[in-house]
């Protein structure tokens, strides 16, 4: 009897073999508290050191959205978008939790490093609680924008249009985290990859339409730019709010068909090529 | 030298070490090479790779009911192998079988320096499966096990390296496990934590769960330990009774030194 046939006749397994994707998910899916309780420790110690606390959660967004209204809503004079405000609050305040998902959840394995080494549990848990810590703050962003939204629109727009949200930025949640277990996974193999991150997050915020609008610039149907930007689902998601929320914005039905097929094809993706790693991470190299 | 696996057929095996080998990867500036480098990227041509061989075919079984010392000369590969035996690092060849996930418990590693003690306990208690009422109820006797006192709510950062070792070590060993590979997390500790932390490995040592103890304390192994196994130069050395181990051990490092 071989030595590897003796130890798995006596019910041992092989170390550092990976658990199958149902058996991972499932005990994920168990730790779930441990991925929340993080991420609310985490927002606590961010912000722990500054006297204002967790109000910057509201107030970094709000000064970053009314500097670009004063910069942008100057330089782009006549040309900028209808009802200007309500349209750059959301794109800021959307285009943020995307941000933060991203930033955060690329660097969410070697920034916990030390967890990591530590304690065994499923590494899925660090960008998810990632994603949970963004939710968090952007929570309090949307209090923000309904209570501008009605300063500016009155209170006749609000409608059951705006529960529409509640899909929206469910999608976006499957979509943010799965994009962060993609970039958590490369992330630690090219560390490098960190520098280009804020580069990434520039060039998405301007072909996302967040302050200007591409209807007004690609006017022309038959524009190609025009058209690759309609495969961004980022500007996707905030075009559909916008929908739902500016007034004088209109929802186009076809995207959400493509959010909801880049969500979940995203998602998917991103916790296969996750878990494919599982074993490897937390290795000192 | 790899000995031989004794295989003794009324006993329960818990862990199986197969002939063991780990190499680590090292460019000459110091830095684990990559594989692209490896696979002949630009780089390869400047850079030098060297090979750490740092465990050379070891292989033993543990049986249930061992607690096992581990003993070595610095860099002798003690670290690596418990690593391997964790999960952490792969072997480049062998293999390790193991009736549960090993935990390794090593100094070093930090939790979240920015939290409290109480904190971090209830964050690491989740992590490794505790549910959410059974871990709030237990905070207090792992913060009273750690010695902490009035520091459990003082950030982590704050802590003394003693300190933030007993913590690590305190919640680690709340649970049960039935594995657990303690790498020196002890040595720092003063004299009344140890005696603590042998008695709870003691313990867990009789609830089935079975120890492996990396220290260069002979006293901690002897008093802990049913079995030593002698690492040097990432070859077995000797494996058996603790006294006998540590003897023929107290003989080379003697030696060596007078040398």
């Amino acid at each position: 009897m071989s030595i590897e046939e003796y130890a798995l006749s006596h019910g041992l397994k092989k170390v550092g073999a990976r658990p199958s994707l149902f058996k991972y998910v499932r005990e994920a899916i168990s730790r779930i508290d441990f991925a929340y309780t993080l991420a609310s420790y985490g927002n606590e110690a961010t912000n722990a050191k500054s006297r204002l606390g967790s109000w910057w959660n509201i107030l970094l967004p709000t000064i970053q959205a009314s500097t670009y209204g004063l910069i942008f809503g100057l330089i782009l004079g006549s040309s900028k978008p209808d009802n200007f405000l309500p349209f750059l609050f959301t794109g800021v305040f959307l285009f943020g939790f995307f941000q933060g998902s991203f930033t955060n959840g690329a660097s969410s394995i070697v920034n916990r490093s030390g967890l990591v080494r530590s304690l065994s549990f499923p590494r899925v848990l660090l960008p998810l609680s990632v994603i949970i810590s963004q939710t968090i703050a952007l929570l309090p962003q949307l209090l923000v924008l309904a209570v501008l939204l009605v300063i500016v629109q009155g209170f006749g727009s609000i409608s059951v249009g705006w529960l529409m949200m509640v899909p929206l930025l469910s999608l976006m949640f499957i979509f943010n985290f799965g994009l962060a277990m993609v970039m958590a996974r490369i992330t630690v193999h090219v560390q490098d990859l960190n520098k280009l991150v804020p580069f990434v997050n520039r060039v998405l915020f301007y072909v996302s339409g967040v302050f200007f609008s591409l209807d007004k610039i690609f006017s022309d149907p038959d524009n190609i730019w025009g058209k690759l930007i309609q495969f961004n689902p980022i500007y996707d998601f905030l075009s559909l709010a916008r929908g739902y929320l500016v007034n004088g914005y209109s929802v186009r039905p076809e995207e959400w068909i493509s959010i909801v097929v880049w969500s979940f094809g995203i998602a998917v993706l991103g916790l296969v090529f996750f878990w494919s790693a599982e074993e490897r991470y937390g290795r000192e190299d | 030298m790899a000995a031989k696996t004794k295989v003794s057929p009324e006993r329960k095996p818990v862990v199986v070490v197969d002939n063991a080998h780990i190499v680590y990867k090292v460019l000459a500036s110091g830095k684990r090479a990559t594989r692209g480098v490896l696979g002949g990227g630009l780089l390869s041509k400047k850079m030098e790779v060297r090979e750490v061989h740092a465990i050379k075919g070891v292989s033993f079984t543990i049986y249930e009911g061992e607690s096992v010392g581990i003993i070595g000369s610095n860099g002798s590969g003690k670290s690596s192998l418990m690593r391997s035996l964790a999960g952490l690092t792969p072997l480049s060849q062998g293999a390790i079988y193991a009736f549960a996930r090993p935990t390794l418990l090593g100094v070093g590693a930090v939790l979240l320096p920015d939290l409290s003690g109480e904190k971090n306990i209830l964050l690491g208690g989740l992590a490794m499966g505790f549910d959410k009422q059974d871990i709030y109820s237990r905070v207090d006797s792992i913060s009273a096990f750690a010695g902490l006192q009035e520091f459990v709510r003082y950030p982590m950062r704050t802590y003394s390296s003693g300190m933030s070792a007993r913590l690590r070590f305190a919640i680690a060993a709340a649970k049960d496990h039935d594995i657990l590979i303690i790498d020196e997390a002890l040595a720092v500790g003063d004299q009344e934590f140890r005696n603590r932390a042998e008695a709870r490995m003691r313990e867990l040592h009789q609830n089935a769960g079975t120890v492996f103890l990396v220290s260069h304390s002979m006293k901690s192994i002897l008093d802990t330990c049913t079995r030593v196994i002698w690492i040097e130069k990432g070859e077995l050395r000797m494996d058996g009774e603790p006294k006998k181990v540590i003897n023929a051990y107290n003989k080379f490092v003697g030696t060596t030194t007078i040398d």
